[in-house]
């Protein structure tokens, strides 16, 4: 941060204002309002006929208690099947992450480049990859029935596994990302002196690298849970109606049944929970290992 | 990828240039276990691709590309016999390149303010700028149209564009932020110093120090724009971009030329990482 104080010259005070403008002035119209449009719909009752619906405002509540009494076990779902999805992501990322920055030399570059690749191609495509492997015929199937690890149902395809493991795949680069940033900045030099004051691997572990990751592991968290929380693709290409989660009903709601109080009620209960808990991260941790 | 994925992948990329350290120690069992882990980890991100590629071979008999019925040239031969599919990727394209034209110059200013200057309310800018990342697209999707409705607004290729310029200026803020700290800004008073006026400094000095960030969080923000289903779904109304034609074939009909053309790109997503990292090199060795 040094050079920043250094140069006063030709800035002026309105300056910084002045660019930020057009950012927070379009955000504020695109992304600020919206909100309270959400929020008024979300507390605004239906009216007028089928095909010709009208919306007023009307401070009804009751749109709140019928998303939570309606679709509580969307919600649990939503939030049960992401996180044991950031619990997959955690533990399937940390050793690979922890290969790259400790052990992979100078074959880091390349191994970083190949984990971000099969990233490029569209989600959606890779989604319906994975129907292709989990299907009923398929060998990944076959194998588990025969060593007897299948699920009670028999298959995988449409099973919430299926849809956890979807979920877990599609994000689980916003883990490694975080990690291998946090443990790439460790000294592997803590680590020597912590064998030097006679500590087993796992204590060095312990005491050393995970409390160092602990930034790329919260941040890692977050990236995964927040859209795997409202993600509705993976429950609809590799789940089935036992498996939807809120993000389904959101969608289903504005754009097929068209009941937006409903929606956009439960769209701004899963905002508020994710914000309050995004708040609550920038307080404690700022925004840097972030982004 | 969604919308918090790029920054993440920004601020891996800029690690990436740090030399190797590597501990020191003869291999156990306990090493090798954890690079065989990590092996297999690898292999499981790459297991999907594998079938994409596989399956741009197929010869299937119905109108799903699930099972392997035959090996077969002709979706190669004929990337583009679906035109519906192509006016799709075509729009695509055109709703990255506009929608990151816009959130570049919207995002770059913000990102330039916040590491050069000191303002009141910095703090609060860079939250405020980050909340768009962390919310669900579900979320955004669902207020988008909420707004467009209130302002009765039909929905088509305008609403798409505005959708994806208000998720992309957060990410590119971001990534310029974070590819631009540290720089060593002396050289802006050191230019002036010699004599050159601020419009002058701006353009040989300033600018060429920043644009490699700018580049890398434009080639992020099209990609972004270029993957997005969820948003563009709430907010497209009747048009059709490539990740929506691509929805609607799941439920109807996927022909192979759909893994052709996600195998194209990501051949073509290879070759410019490649010719990047080459041009990088080339510049740090001249």
């Amino acid at each position: 941060m040094a050079g920043v104080a250094s140069s006063s010259r030709q800035r002026s005070k309105i300056a910084p204002y002045l660019m930020i403008l057009p950012a927070l002035l379009y955000l504020g119209v695109f992304f600020v309002v919206p909100f309270f449009s959400l929020a008024r719909t979300s507390l605004s009752s239906m009216g007028g006929s089928v095909y010709l619906p009208t919306l007023t405002f009307s401070w009804d509540f009751g749109n709140y208690l019928d998303a939570f009494s309606t679709y509580r076990d969307q919600i649990i779902r939503s939030f049960t099947y992401s996180l044991v999805a950031t619990l997959l992501c955690l533990l399937l990322a940390f050793p690979l992450a922890y290969v790259i920055a400790f052990k992979a030399g100078r074959y880091k570059n390349l191994i970083l480049g190949l984990v971000i690749l099969p990233f490029f191609v569209t989600f959606l495509i890779r989604t319906i990859a994975w129907k292709t492997i989990l299907a009923d015929d398929g060998w990944v199937v076959t194998a588990l029935g025969h060593i007897g690890l299948l699920p009670a149902e028999g298959r995988l395809l449409s099973t919430s596994w299926a849809v956890i493991g979807g979920l877990t795949y599609n994000w689980i680069i916003f883990m490694i990302l975080p990690l291998y940033v946090s443990l790439e900045k460790i000294d592997p030099r803590l680590l020597e002196a912590s064998k030097d004051l006679y500590s087993s691997n796992t204590r060095a572990f312990r005491k050393v690298i995970l409390p160092l990751s602990m930034p790329g592991v919260l941040a890692g968290s977050m990236l995964v849970f927040i859209p795997a929380v409202g993600d509705f693709i993976n429950a609809d290409y590799l789940g089935s109606t036992q498996t939807t989660m809120i993000g389904n009903v959101i969608q289903k709601q504005f754009l097929i049944v068209k009941d937006y109080p409903a929606a956009a009620a439960l769209s701004m209960v899963l905002m508020v929970i994710i914000l309050v808990g995004v708040l609550m991260y920038t307080r404690a941790l700022g925004t840097e290992d972030l982004v | 990828m969604t919308t918090q994925a790029g920054a993440a992948v920004a601020t891996a990329a800029d690690q990436v240039d740090h030399p190797a350290k590597t501990v020191k120690g003869s291999p156990k069992w306990g090493d090798i276990l954890l690079r065989v882990v990590a092996a297999l980890v690898l292999l499981y991100l790459f297991l999907p691709i594998f079938v994409i590629i596989l399956f741009s071979f197929n010869d299937p008999k119905g109108k799903f590309n699930y099972s392997w019925q035959g090996f077969t040239l002709k979706n190669w031969a004929n990337p583009f016999k679906f035109p519906a599919l192509t006016d799709a990727l075509k729009l695509s394209l055109n709703v990255a390149a506009v929608s990151t034209a816009i959130a570049i110059v919207f995002g770059t200013l913000v990102a330039i303010a916040l590491v050069r200057q000191r303002f009141r309310g910095q703090t609060a800018v860079d939250t405020f700028l980050v909340i768009p990342l962390t919310a669900p697209e579900v979320v955004l999707g669902a207020a988008l149209l909420t707004l467009f409705l209130d302002l009765g607004w039909a929905t088509g290729y305008v609403t798409i564009l505005i959708a994806h310029v208000a998720f992309e200026i957060s990410f590119i803020a971001m990534t310029v932020r974070a590819r631009v700290r540290g720089f060593d800004w002396t050289l802006e008073d050191a230019s002036m110093d010699l004599g050159a006026s601020p419009a002058r400094t701006f353009f040989k000095v300033t600018l060429p120090l920043i644009i490699p960030g700018i580049v890398a969080a434009a080639m992020l923000s099209f990609a972004l724009s270029l993957d997005d289903f969820i948003i563009t779904y709430f907010v497209s109304g009747s048009t059709v971009t490539y990740p929506l034609y691509v929805n609607a074939a799941v439920k109807a009909s996927v022909p192979p030329q759909i893994n052709v053309l996600a195998t194209a790109i990501l051949v073509i997503s290879l070759i410019l990482l490649g010719v990047g990292t080459l041009y990088r090199r080339k510049r740090i060795d001249a």
